[in-house]
């Protein structure tokens, strides 16, 4: 029974991660209605940012603290999202008006080229770096059960930044604006809507959360690399999917929900090597039953 | 189009050169091509064994070089990648005309590099490709260190009689050949022992989040857990087993041994066991004289394993070409088949029938943030 428990424990806390950089993905879809690829490589640089930066903030922060750590994330996050807005900037903005494929294809090579650009050895180098301790660690023992407390950090920051997310897309001007802009970006500009703003500042947002999925990805596994974001970033971009993309409350639940089906066929004992294959194998059943998503409204394409 | 021909005409090219004898270059050097993971994930591995090559290289140039000639060493990186070894390979055998070729260290792409000098008859000589697939491509193909059978039969003795463990839990990266072959001689191995196998996960080499496997592996309650994998996984894997309370050792082989399991793994990492191939601390005339000057080369760097075996296999292809006499890949093929007793510094090498190495191993625990020697198996 225990260890039932405390799979589902690293199964949430796993999920966590996938749900907060499904987020990401998934409100820039929401507004722009395409899939930002080079999400999961802002989060490989938030990671690398952060792992920079640490040894000089601790000469004034001693790191592992919760002060230290969070200058360093928001130093990371301010740095992220500077690279969000170029990126838009750069390779998207010329592209505007181009049908949503060349977007698309953009991404990808976007995603490519931060690749293989941060794996040569006068960037980052491709062998993995220990990735420092930013945050004291202490593990929690329930009787048998171990809960570490990067564990809850992830599983708080997600269902904080999922609550903020929504604030700002539901309460504030900005939201309206974003909602607005996703319905219909002409008329929206009629409206008197500075829609590039409201796109920088989409990208911008989208690359805060990706940092800090980077970092909160980097202290559960801290060995960091630049091809470090391919895995979790193809993860989290399925359980946007399987929520409903453009839906925030369905991209936490797709990441958790993927997070436990991958933590659970990964701990039976002979299987795990089909770990990704049933946990895949599940996600096509339910997008079978519920293409649009679990939480995705069906919509009807005029043509 | 360009695919189709490409192997074809790198044979024929290859014959040329090994027919018309002069597989060296303009400055009439001896070439010698090397393929290495220079970068990418294993690479910590690529560049210990190619500074102890080059060391090696530099060694024997200074001493007048081999048969009067210059070593010529033209090394390629492959990017610990899979399908760019082909190419390295190909371009080390068609263009620059090696008269042998020395690497890898990971036994996945030593055993794309194989088939391609096999088939140009061009010798290889892998310094610490462990799988015993790599050397049974062919007769071209040789190594300096010992294989997976040994190595796994020695970590099942040293499980079952120094860590007195009945019961043990193998933990298997599924995308390696080094891996899966290395736990599959261990558990035979263990199993003869008479020791018990209660659970067998396995995970991707790459993956980060090891707790559902690990989760598993400490609900079967075993008295150690054998894990042959490489050191960027195996420090993630000793971290979360270490938050999950799993506190028995930890096991594997020479795939663990890097700084950077050190670095990344810290006082997770204390305790555990692994088998490799030397011991820098070793007091053997040879080891000690090797540590020396590869600090004076390298900056007080201590050298690992595989910067001993790289440093052994261009050492041991050397011994070869000076018996055969001559630079013909033939030559040296069958003078590399015929070492018997040479004095490495990874200790006494005889090839035996099927190319392997025959020679000794060694246990290392990792000890306050440092591999500790603790003793030595004979073949």
């Amino acid at each position: 029974m225990d260890w039932l428990l405390q799979q589902l424990i690293n199964g949430l806390a796993l999920g966590s991660i996938y749900a907060l950089i499904a987020l990401g993905y998934t409100m820039v879809y929401g507004v722009l209605r395409f899939i930002n690829f080079a999400h999961a490589d802002v989060l490989m640089l938030g990671a690398y940012a952060a792992y920079f930066l640490a040894p000089a903030v601790s000469t004034v922060f001693p790191l592992p603290s919760l002060t230290g750590a969070l200058i360093v994330t928001l130093l990371s996050v301010m740095i992220c999202t500077g690279i969000g807005i170029l990126i838009e900037f750069l390779a998207y903005r010329p592209l505007r008006q181009r049908p949503r494929l060349t977007v698309l294809i953009t991404a990808i090579g976007v995603s490519l080229f931060i690749e293989f650009t941060c794996q040569h050895e006068a960037v980052f180098g491709a062998d993995t770096k220990p990735f420092p301790q930013l945050l004291p660690v202490h593990d929690f023992n329930l009787g048998g059960l171990v809960i570490g407390s990067n564990d809850l950090v992830v599983v708080v920051t997600t269902l904080v930044m999922l609550a903020a997310l929504w604030f700002i897309v539901q309460r504030t001007k900005m939201g309206t604006a974003m909602r607005a802009v996703s319905f219909n970006q002409q008329a929206a500009a009629l409206m008197g809507i500075n829609i590039n703003r409201i796109i920088s500042f989409t990208f911008g947002l989208g690359s805060a959360l990706a940092a800090i999925a980077g970092i909160l990805y980097a202290l559960k596994a801290p060995g960091i690399d630049p091809l470090m974001g391919v895995q979790p970033g193809l993860r989290a971009f399925i359980a946007a999917v399987l929520g409903g993309i453009g839906n925030l409350p369905g991209a936490a639940l797709g990441g958790l929900l993927l997070g436990l089906l991958e933590t659970f066929a990964g701990g039976i004992s002979g299987l795990s090597n089909y770990r990704d294959g049933i946990a895949f194998a599940i996600l096509i059943l339910i997008l079978l039953f519920k293409p649009a998503g679990l939480l995705g409204k069906a919509t009807v394409e005029k043509v | 189009m360009n695919r189709r021909l490409l192997l074809p005409c790198a044979s024929a090219f290859a014959l040329l050169i090994s027919l018309t004898g002069c597989g060296q270059n303009g400055d009439g050097g001896i070439v010698i091509g090397e393929f290495a993971s220079l970068t990418g994930k294993e690479a910590t591995f690529g560049i210990s064994s190619h500074e102890g090559t080059l060391l090696a290289i530099e060694t024997l140039n200074a001493a007048g070089g081999v048969l009067g000639k210059k070593v010529e060493l033209l090394t390629e990186d492959n990017q610990s990648k899979a399908g760019e070894t082909s190419n390295v390979v190909n371009k080390l055998i068609s263009k620059d005309g090696a008269v042998a070729v020395l690497g890898e260290v990971a036994s996945s792409r030593s055993l794309e590099a194989a088939p391609i000098c096999q088939q140009n008859g061009i010798p290889m000589v892998s310094p610490a490709s462990t799988n015993p697939k790599v050397t049974e491509t062919g007769d071209c193909i040789f190594r300096v260190c010992f294989i997976d059978p040994f190595q796994g039969t020695v970590m099942a003795n040293f499980v079952t009689k120094s860590l007195k463990a009945t019961k043990v839990a193998v933990f298997t990266d599924v995308k390696s050949d080094y891996s899966k072959g290395l736990a599959k001689f261990f558990k035979e191995g263990f199993i003869k022992n008479g020791g018990q196998i209660v659970a067998e996960l396995d995970f991707n080499g790459g993956d980060k989040d090891f707790k559902a496997q690990l989760t598993a592996i400490k609900s079967a309650t075993p008295d150690a857990v054998f894990v042959p994998g490489y050191y960027t996984d195996v420090a993630l894997i000793a971290i979360q087993a270490k938050q999950l309370g799993l506190t028995i050792p930890l096991c594997g082989g020479d795939g663990w041994e890097s700084q950077t399991l050190l670095d990344i793994g810290k006082d997770a990492v204390e305790g555990h066991y692994f088998s490799t191939h030397y011991a820098s601390d070793a007091a053997s005339p040879g080891v000690v004289a090797f540590v020396a000057d590869y600090k004076k080369r390298f900056n007080g760097k201590v050298p690992d394993a595989m910067a001993a075996l790289g440093y052994d296999s261009a050492m041991f292809l050397a011994d070869a070409i000076k018996r055969a006499g001559s630079t013909d890949s033939k030559a040296i093929r069958d003078a590399l088949a015929a070492t018997k007793d040479f004095e490495a510094v990874t200790g006494k090498i005889a090839i035996n029938a099927q190319r392997d190495a025959v020679k000794s191993a060694v246990i290392l625990q990792v000890k306050d943030g440092k591999f500790k020697y603790l003793e030595t198996v004979a073949p």
